[in-house]
């Protein structure tokens, strides 16, 4: 009962400031652990060609379960690949904190001076860099399969390079909820599902005006407001899944 | 609000409220049920086949009613600590996802006559079944994670971010071209449904939200004696007796 006692008296009596880190030391840790997620990905060597394996097979099952008919392949194409990305990508969330949790590395860099927010961002980022961009790289020839056009595949990889940083975001709030979770893989998946429906939807839309236009005779226009409201919907969701994932987390690290 | 985060208060507020609750509830329904489905007049447009309204509205209200109430007592629970709601949102959440599966079913068993067709991916229909994967996906934390505190604190964090389609499902008939009616007594203007069937209308929808009172005070009453059960036993098995803190 003392313990309590003396507890009380030590947060009535004021707190001396807390030192203020050294400036710039942020901009420093954000750039050292966005290196360090990196490597260790790339030390893990086969988990980013293993994404994009799976990307892969999804996009070959298709054919066999619709049939081989190109122009329906043509017409279906852009969604096939950006539900077939992400479902590649689903996989891979529930790894985005989990090692670090296990073995207390979080614990340490919570006390350093990158904020929550920022640790959050930063593994997303080399989430993103190690996982969605070799899917988005390997795109152009699954596209080809589907018997997809050029014009059409420019404004794919648009969509994509502007969509998946908000849905890594999103996936890095699936995962910072569900942190220390077993098997947190599909929990995360229907946790971020919901979230992931505006950016879809968006995406897609623009690809089918696309293919509109296209067939019309008219060229691609990057800047219609399907494509507008995907990069509104993206930035939404990252910052969403900043803020929201990184709250999700101080209830796991912090306790 | 902060004066029933006392557990005890509450328990004793609301334990002669339960039965209570429950007669209103089966009271309401049983009026509106017969008056809407017997007595009210036929539309002019759908014929008969517009009594299914009188469940499938009040119950389509009701899941977006429980959303906004899991969102709010999310709300008090993450940014002020209220004892009770997370305990509150949580009893809420089933009974939500029990509307939202009713609307959902009605919803199509009145299309099927009406539009021709059980489902239409139209913005009404899509983010009202988007709004059903919230639902799950919020129980699904709770189940998850072991320690219901943090439990508690991480679910009302998903439910604070899916509050954003509450206001998409309830604008998403007037922001897009939905084969959905637009709203009709939520608007601005007056409502545009006579009161011969806006009457029976209206007491399903006290009839749906006594119920889910009923139940939402059963479920955090079950909740709050499940807390002390466990408090309790892990008591007596570390070979204390403390008293129960509720």
């Amino acid at each position: 009962m003392t313990d309590t006692k003396v507890l009380t008296a030590q947060s009535h009596a004021p707190r001396p400031p807390d030192p203020a880190p050294p400036s710039g030391s942020a901009g420093r840790a954000f750039r050292a652990l966005v290196a360090r997620d990196i490597k260790l990905a790339a030390a893990q060597g086969a988990g980013g060609l293993q994404v994009v394996v799976f990307f892969a097979v999804v996009v070959t099952l298709i054919p066999f379960g619709l049939g081989p008919d190109l122009p329906l392949l043509e017409a279906i194409a852009p969604g096939v690949l950006w539900i077939a990305l992400i479902l590649a990508s689903l996989l891979t969330f529930d790894r985005l904190f989990q090692a670090d949790f296990e073995d207390g590395s979080l614990d340490g860099m919570v006390c350093g001076p990158l904020s929550l927010e920022g640790i959050v961002f930063a593994k997303a980022c080399a989430h993103w860099l190690t996982n969605a961009l070799p899917l988005i790289v390997a795109t152009p020839v699954l596209a080809l399969l589907l018997n997809m056009k050029a014009g059409v595949l420019g404004l794919l990889l648009l969509t994509l390079l502007v969509g998946t940083p908000g849905l890594t975001l999103i996936g890095a709030l699936g995962a910072g909820l569900s942190v220390g979770v077993r098997r947190a893989g599909i929990l995360i998946a229907l946790l971020v599902m919901p979230l992931y429906v505006p950016v879809l939807i968006f995406a897609v839309g623009a690809l089918e005006q696309a293919q509109r236009s296209l067939a019309a005779g008219d060229g691609v226009n990057f800047l219609e407001p399907n494509a507008l409201f995907l990069a509104a919907a993206s930035l939404l969701a990252g910052l969403i899944g900043v803020w929201a994932g990184a709250a999700g987390l101080r209830l796991h690290v912090g306790g | 609000m902060f004066a029933f985060a006392n557990p005890h208060r509450f328990m004793a507020y609301s334990g002669p409220l339960v039965p209570w609750t429950g007669f209103l509830a089966a009271l309401l329904f049983g009026v509106g049920l017969v008056w809407g489905l017997v007595f009210a007049p036929p539309d002019y447009q759908m014929g008969d086949t517009v009594r299914i309204m009188y469940i499938h509205v009040p119950a389509a209200w009701m899941a977006m009613a429980a959303y906004t109430f899991m969102a709010s007592a999310s709300l008090a629970s993450f940014v002020w600590r209220h004892p009770l709601a997370d305990i509150a949102a949580r009893a809420a959440a089933p009974l939500g996802l029990g509307f939202n599966f009713l609307a959902l079913v009605t919803g199509a068993l009145w299309g099927q006559p009406m539009w021709g067709t059980f489902w239409v991916w139209d913005a009404r229909l899509t983010s009202f079944l988007v709004l059903f994967f919230f639902y799950i996906g919020y129980i699904a934390l709770w189940e998850a994670i072991e320690d219901p505190h943090k439990a508690g604190r991480a679910a009302a964090i998903l439910a604070m971010v899916g509050f954003i389609n509450v206001p998409i499902v309830k604008f998403s008939v007037d922001w897009w071209n939905t084969l959905h009616q637009p709203a009709s007594l939520i608007k601005m203007g007056a409502p545009s449904i006579y009161w011969t069937i806006l009457t029976p209308l209206l007491i399903m929808v006290a009839a749906y939200t006594m119920i889910f009172t009923f139940l939402l005070l059963l479920r955090m009453r079950t909740e709050v004696f499940t807390r002390r059960i466990h408090r309790l036993q892990s008591s007596l098995a570390a070979g204390t007796e403390e008293p129960a803190l509720a």
